[in-house]
């Protein structure tokens, strides 16, 4: 899609705006309908955007693979870190109660962390799955 | 009593039993994969159309409301849409191996290759 | 401070291991990842089980929450006993890979390999340790995909099409588990199993509860591989790689079977299972048919990989035969049995994997002699067939002694003496191995005289001195499962 002019600026118009969103669903997902799931899917589809208007290897180019996989395994640290970080504090595991001084914030932290582990990880596996099977679908034609 | 107040439930077994016919009567693999998408989507309505109450609102405790939807089906449904969205997922990609390797998504092909195949690998 | 939170670290140290190998990215740090947590696994285990019988069953409360509106994992006298065969197989396996897994994938693809097996793992422990319906559904979905990954990641493209049948199989199993729970929370409002069957008994229409007990039965039962619902084990087994087919055919199938005793005899009851329905009829002619049919179907593999595969199906039907008795001797056979047939199953396949490693397929036409090319090999494989068979002298007789002791109590003289003649179809198709390894010269398709490396041969010898130190030594698994069965019963009375 060199060609269109249009779509390519547009594109970069409205990218930044996406992520925007996307941080918004993630940070507002504690007083409205949201969270770390609909955020990571947001941020990948900002980028499978990006790779649908100037090409998959462009793509590759701003969110290399290995980023991605490393995406994936550290929001899954990130959680379960979460789960260990209440066990050091002498609660049970994933026991947000203990993360701050009154339980209250101890549960809003839990889940802020929780939420960014899972957003991390949402958005990786999706590029993850993107990059797979539309590379493949490449190797394929070229043979 | 009556076929109108169970509507949700009479979807459900619609999906659930459309599903699982296309699971098992059609033998190209993408398609199974759809069917088995269905009878999950299925399982969803199952869980959360329950779960809401006739002018319930969200559970966030406020003076100004009384009735609650129950939010657990939601939270429950949401982990098995995660699932269900990584077996497609891996289906899916399992299937583009199958059709790098078989050259055919069909179920019939892919068995008679097997046969005519025997031990070559 | 850390025994108290064992039960958590017992599934979150390979959860945590997982994604710590992707990190990694090279094989073998990957390799001492997985291995330590198995290991933990293992030991937390042995200490779990202690704990439990010295003190009792073990509840703990995830993000202390109080159950039954958090999620409460629970070691009993039973899943503390299928934790250790699950741990314990892993721990096994584990060393096995090394070299088993480096001869059979990509150099690249080795360290996602421990990755899958990490999250098997975890998946397997968490739907036993679980207390919570739900939960057991997520964990159960955790170990099946990454088990499908695994059984794909076989060298042959009929890996993957068995993949992909028991991809299809396995979440209609699973879709329709959640479908039964779905059921369930909507008569009692609760998910936690120990609440769920105290709820249940106040239920007045059991229409419901029926129609969840049906819908979990047929979920369960395709992930057990009870027999008409078996037919995505035989490829599986076969196709997928040797640590692999070792590892799950003596885990997955056993977890399903611990789910399965759980519901009937944990949350439905006694009552509901066999006097309002009659499951144990409907289990003990399933069972029969499952023995009689897969063994004889075993007669005629050509492969040793599926032959044993079949074997498999014929003695889940032995499990779920001791099941349908629904006596304490019953109960206790089958618990025993699920352990011994795991560690003799976990021994054949870990040597079948050395013969596929040195012969490059396990037909046969490729073992003729084999008891010359590789002494050790093929006998450990005739004695854990011993044991598959049930000579004395090994695990396997136990379980069927115990077997024949229940359908004796029972009162039923021909089930006691079907079991022993159908022991003799497991003879023939061992006798089948022994002819060929043994009583046939070797040929231009036996490997050169030589063994599996050291680091597959010593894990499957442990197993099959196991499967001979379990058949004189029964006071550890018989006790175990001894109390299992009590467990189950005073649940459901």
């Amino acid at each position: 899609m060199r060609g269109f002019l249009v779509l390519r600026v547009v594109a970069k118009l409205l990218m930044p705006f996406m992520l925007l969103f996307a941080l918004y669903v993630q940070f507002h997902g504690d007083f409205s309908p949201g969270g770390g799931f609909q955020a990571g899917v947001i941020f990948a589809a900002t980028v499978i955007f990006y790779a649908l208007i100037f090409g998959l290897p462009a793509a590759r180019q701003l969110v290399p693979e290995a980023l991605v996989e490393t995406m994936v395994a550290l929001g899954v640290l990130v959680y379960a870190g979460v789960g260990v970080a209440g066990l050091l504090l002498g609660g049970n595991y994933l026991d947000y109660f203990v993360l701050a001084h009154s339980p209250v914030h101890g549960q809003e932290r839990g889940i802020f962390w929780v939420e960014v582990g899972v957003a991390i990880t949402v958005s990786g596996v999706m590029l993850k799955i993107f990059y797979m099977f539309a590379g493949r679908q490449r190797s394929a034609e070229d043979e | 009593m009556s076929v109108a107040s169970h509507f949700s439930y009479w979807i459900t077994i619609l999906l659930m039993v459309a599903g699982l016919y296309i699971v098992i009567a059609r033998g190209n693999l993408v398609k199974k994969l759809i069917g088995l998408s269905i009878f999950q989507t299925s399982v969803y309505l199952l869980y959360i159309a329950p779960g809401k109450l006739i002018g319930g609102t969200a559970p966030i405790i406020s003076p100004a409301f009384k009735i609650y939807s129950n939010p657990l089906p939601h939270v429950l449904i949401l982990t098995a849409i995660v699932v269900g969205v990584a077996t497609l997922a891996l289906g899916l990609a399992l299937v583009v191996r199958i059709r790098e390797a078989y050259g055919s998504i069909e179920e019939d092909e892919i068995l008679a290759a097997d046969r005519a195949g025997g031990d070559s690998e | 401070m850390t025994f108290a939170h064992l039960p958590a670290l017992e599934v979150v140290v390979p959860l945590i291991a997982a994604p710590l190998t992707v990190l990694i990215r090279r094989s073998a740090p990957a390799w001492a990842i997985a291995a330590a947590a198995c290991s933990f696994s293992f030991v937390a285990a042995l200490l779990l089980a202690a704990e439990v019988a010295a003190h009792g069953p073990i509840s703990y409360h995830l993000g202390s929450w109080a159950p039954p509106w958090g999620i409460e994992y629970r070691v009993d006298a039973l899943s503390a006993f299928v934790l250790v065969l699950v741990s314990g197989m892993a721990t096994v396996t584990v060393p096995y890979a090394w070299r088993s897994i480096a001869a059979e994938l990509p150099r690249d693809q080795v360290y996602l390999f421990y990755t899958m097996f990490c999250l098997c793992l975890a998946g397997l422990l968490g739907m036993t340790i679980t207390g919570d319906a739900f939960n057991l559904f997520v964990f159960m979905e955790i170990g099946s995909l990454s088990s499908y990954v695994l059984i794909a990641l076989g060298r042959d493209r009929r890996a993957q099409y068995a993949s992909y049948q028991y991809l299809v199989l396995g979440t209609i199993g699973a879709t329709f588990y959640v479908i039964g729970i779905g059921i369930l929370y909507l008569a009692t409002g609760t998910l936690n199993i120990a609440d769920l069957a105290q709820r249940l008994q106040h239920v007045e229409n059991l229409r419901p509860v029926l129609a969840g007990l049906a819908f979990i039965t047929v979920g369960v039962s395709l992930k057990l591989a009870l027999y008409p619902l078996h037919l995505w084990l035989p490829n599986a087994y076969t196709y997928a790689p040797s640590a692999v087919t070792a590892f799950l055919a003596a885990t997955a199938t056993k977890v399903s079977v611990y789910v399965l005793l759980r519901f009937y005899f944990s949350v439905f009851g006694l009552h509901l299972v066999s006097v309002t329905l009659p499951m144990p009829e409907i289990l003990l002619v399933l069972s029969i048919v499952a023995i009689v049919s897969a063994s004889l179907v075993a007669l005629y593999q050509t492969d040793l990989k599926r032959l044993f595969a079949y074997s498999s199906v014929a003695q889940i039907g032995y499990i779920t035969l001791g099941m349908s008795l629904t006596s304490r001797a019953g109960l206790t056979a089958s618990v025993v049995h699920l352990f011994n047939h795991g560690i003799t199953k976990g021994a054949l396949f870990l040597l079948l994997g050395g013969v596929a490693l040195r012969a490059g397929r396990t037909g046969l036409d490729r073992v003729h002699g084999l008891g010359r090319a590789m002494p050790l090999t093929s006998l450990g494989i005739v004695i854990a067939g011993l044991s598959l068979i049930g000579v004395p002298g090994t695990a396997g007789f136990v379980s069927k002694w115990y077997l024949v002791l229940a359908a004796i109590e029972a009162g039923r003289w021909w089930l006691a003496a079907f079991v022993v003649a159908t022991s003799l179809i497991a003879v023939a198709y061992v006798w089948r191995f022994v002819e060929a390894a043994y009583l046939s010269e070797p040929d231009e398709r036996t490997p050169e005289p030589g063994e599996a490396p050291l680091a597959m041969l010593l894990p499957a010898w442990l197993l099959v001195a196991a499967c001979v130190y379990f058949g004189f030594d029964t006071s550890y698994t018989v006790e175990a499962a001894r109390r299992a069965a009590l467990l189950l019963l005073g649940a459901a009375q």
